[in-house]
């Protein structure tokens, strides 16, 4: 898809001042939080499992390119195809391939990020291919025209109303008549309608959230069964899969599964985990005849051995965006590309330059949320900050930033100074401030004070409190 | 260059891959040893209580589950069942021995079933499963000859027939069997089932049967077989 991250700033307040986002949001903030919370709580080992699993990936990481051909060898010794691609338009062309040799004229789709970072079904769409997303969140967001606002949940940001008025749009063949308030009868109707491409497919494509190297499978995590018809009814089987989703072994990918959907939705396991194996064997009644996995770097090997190779343990649960207070402001689309919230920030910039992303590191509060639920102990505001750091270093801050940076390094360097300026600065805003306690408008603060109240200090600087406070209890200051 | 080259070309030189770095057998090393994380306590139990941590834990998810004393039951069974469900008295069969074995004709005669994979009309399938691990409540069935995944997701309604040895603490110990009966290679597909089809994508608010069974109802065979 085309990037809009350039323009984080103006989606983002867009975004604050859109009603219906914000009705759609409250739906994120009261979800998913206890949901996780409560998942965790239930299973004691949880804290442990979240060790183990980052250590699998921190292991098979180290020893990619190994995993990777072995993968590659047990996909092929089951029959299926490995197709290794370096960039996107590689991975689209892939897909084409084979589309092109089943004469394929419909293809369905599960859930997948992957396709969304390579585009692909604009690209179908232009070769005469038509892709059908399945999932619903993504069907949703299909007929809508709009890219994914939440890894997991893609449609996200959309209310059950806008959904109703979709359907009522797009399914112009069914009764005008008809209820369709009610989320149970949206489901049913989406049911309905998709039946019928299921089976009319010629083709079926899903992502991956694990690939085993022991055995050559991928498999799918999903909830609503529709990645299964995806890949079960029509003649082949393509998976789009990203380099860093390769695991060991059948033991490795479980353990990573006992912290996967407990921190994505608070389930204890997701409905379905599927593992495909090559094509249907000789004598299976059903299945699909061919299997082709779409294995892609784009951008990935080069992230390995630098200091954002962490974010390679990312298994795409959604917990760092569904507890980050930016997230929740401002929706998924005012990250301008595929991958929001916090782990967006930091994957952004690897895959499609600091020039086009360096602003999302930007968006954080560095409350460290998002570091304390990752069941991969990715840290987060830790790469952040590197990216800043690089966005600094490449003069790529805007003058007003810059300027009040260098300031500050300019007084945090000389001390007395410093504590001059800060109990200047404290004790001004402490008096002006001194009646409400807060400002709600402040010069040079209107980006903060906009959509929050700032609070006014308490009249003397921390350093100044702390002073008095240690030369009471008798302590050095 | 092929892309293979380039993309594994460009991993070895930022993992600074050297021959002779020993990479090789940790990677053989850990792919025979098959190591295991930690397995909850919970999935360690054993008998009775572990069949009722899988009951608790599949009912915890909106599947059914029937207690039944012998495989003789199990027809008597699927027919209370769609009986109490409103559904009519009809079946898709998994064309697999223990199920053909079954003394259906003789004890439901007003069951009307068919045999082998599903069709976009089937309403109810009848399948039997390879093994059930207690820790989440979760089936495992797999693809094969006698048991054609289209069973697994295109009807409404899908009952499983699970006998009580099938049922296993955590996945670990499915796969180990899995192994054994299989040499080591894996069917095409394997299905972990955990409940029946669900979605929270209209305003997060849960719905049951968004592309899958709408019903998931588990016959548990209790003959004398102790879990394993
Ligand atoms: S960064 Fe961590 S929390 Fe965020 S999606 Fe990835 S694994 Fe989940």
């Amino acid at each position: 898809m085309q990037a809009t991250s350039h323009a984080f700033k103006d989606n983002a307040h867009r975004a604050l001042q859109d009603t219906e986002l914000q009705r759609a949001m409250g739906h994120v903030r009261s979800g998913f939080i206890d949901k996780r919370q409560q998942a965790a709580d239930r299973l004691p080992e949880f804290e442990q499992l979240r060790d183990e699993a980052k250590a699998i990936k921190d292991h098979t990481l180290a020893h990619l390119d190994l995993y990777l051909e072995r993968y590659e060898a047990k996909v092929t010794e089951n029959g299926g195809k490995v197709h290794w691609c370096a960039n996107a338009e590689e991975a689209r062309q892939a897909v084409l391939r084979i589309c092109r040799s089943l004469n394929a004229r419909t293809a369905t789709k599960g859930k997948s990020m992957i396709s969304e970072e390579i585009a692909l079904n604009d690209f179908l769409s232009e070769q005469g291919i038509e892709p059908v997303e399945t999932d619903l969140g993504e069907y949703i967001i299909q007929i809508r025209n709009e890219p994914p606002s939440h890894i997991i949940a893609p449609a996200v940001h959309v209310t059950k109303e806008q959904v109703e008025s979709d359907f009522r749009r797009v399914h112009g063949h069914l009764s005008p008549e008809r209820p369709l308030s009610e989320p149970t009868q949206l489901v049913d109707e989406a049911r309905q309608v998709l039946r019928q491409r299921y089976l009319d497919a010629d083709v079926g494509i899903t992502g991956a959230n694990f690939l085993i190297a022991e055995t050559g499978t991928s498999v799918i995590v999903t909830n609503e069964g529709n990645g299964d018809l995806t890949q079960t009814l029509p003649k082949a089987h393509i998976v789009i899969a990203s380099l860093e989703k390769v695991v060991p072994t059948l033991e490795d990918c479980s353990t990573i599964l006992r912290v996967l959907a407990r921190s994505a939705t608070g389930q204890e396991f997701s409905s379905y985990t599927t593992f495909s194996t090559g094509p249907r064997r000789a004598d299976d009644p059903d299945g699909p005849g061919e299997y082709h996995v779409i294995l892609l770097d784009n951008g990935r090997s080069s992230m390995l051995g630098t200091e954002f190779q962490d974010m390679l343990r990312c298994i795409r649960c959604g917990a760092c965006m569904n507890h980050c207070p930016v997230y929740h402001a401002v929706g998924g689309h005012s990250y301008g590309w595929v991958y929001p919230g916090p782990m967006g920030a930091v994957l952004t910039p690897s895959l499609i330059g600091v020039h086009e992303a360096g602003h999302l590191p930007n968006a954080s509060t560095f409350c460290g949320r998002c570091e304390a639920v990752c069941p991969m102990r990715i840290p987060l505001p830790k790469m952040m900050r590197h990216w800043r750091e690089r966005e600094f270093e490449q003069h790529q801050t805007p003058p007003k930033a810059r300027i009040g940076i260098e300031a500050w390094a300019f007084l945090a360097k000389r001390p007395r100074l410093y504590r001059w300026a800060t109990s200047l600065g404290v004790r001004f805003l402490g008096r002006a401030g001194r009646k409400r306690g807060r400002f709600s408008n402040l010069p040079l603060a209107g980006g903060w004070t906009a959509h929050r109240e700032m609070p006014a200090p308490a009249g003397r600087s921390f350093q100044a409190l702390w002073a008095e406070r240690q030369q009471r209890s008798g302590g050095a200051p | 260059m092929s892309a293979r080259e380039t993309v594994l070309g460009g991993l070895r030189r930022s993992l600074k891959r050297q021959p002779g770095d020993g990479a090789e057998a940790a990677v053989e090393a850990r792919l025979r040893s098959r190591v295991r994380g930690t397995v909850p306590q919970r999935g360690q139990l054993s008998g009775e209580a572990l069949l009722q941590l899988f009951v608790n834990q599949a009912e915890g998810v909106n599947a059914t589950v029937t207690r039944v004393a012998s495989s003789d039951d199990v027809p008597g069974a699927v027919a209370d069942y769609l009986r109490q469900s409103n559904l009519p008295l009809q079946a898709r069969l998994a064309p697999h021995p223990d199920l053909q074995a079954l003394p259906w004709a003789e004890k439901v005669p007003m069951l009307e079933l068919s045999e082998g994979r599903a069709a976009p009309e089937d309403r109810v399938s009848v399948t039997p499963a390879f093994a059930a691990v207690a820790e989440t409540g979760t089936l495992v069935l797999h693809s094969g000859p006698q048991t054609p995944t289209t069973l697994n997701f295109l009807p409404e309604t899908h009952v499983v027939v699970l006998r009580a040895g099938q049922v296993a603490g955590a996945y670990e110990e499915v796969w180990d069997r899995l192994r054994e009966v299989y040499d080591g290679t894996m069917p095409r597909t394997v299905n972990m089932i955990t409940g029946p089809s669900r979605t929270g994508d209209i305003e997060q608010k849960l719905e049951l049967g968004a592309h899958g069974p709408r019903r998931l109802h588990i016959v548990l065979v209790e003959d004398g077989t102790e879990p394993a």
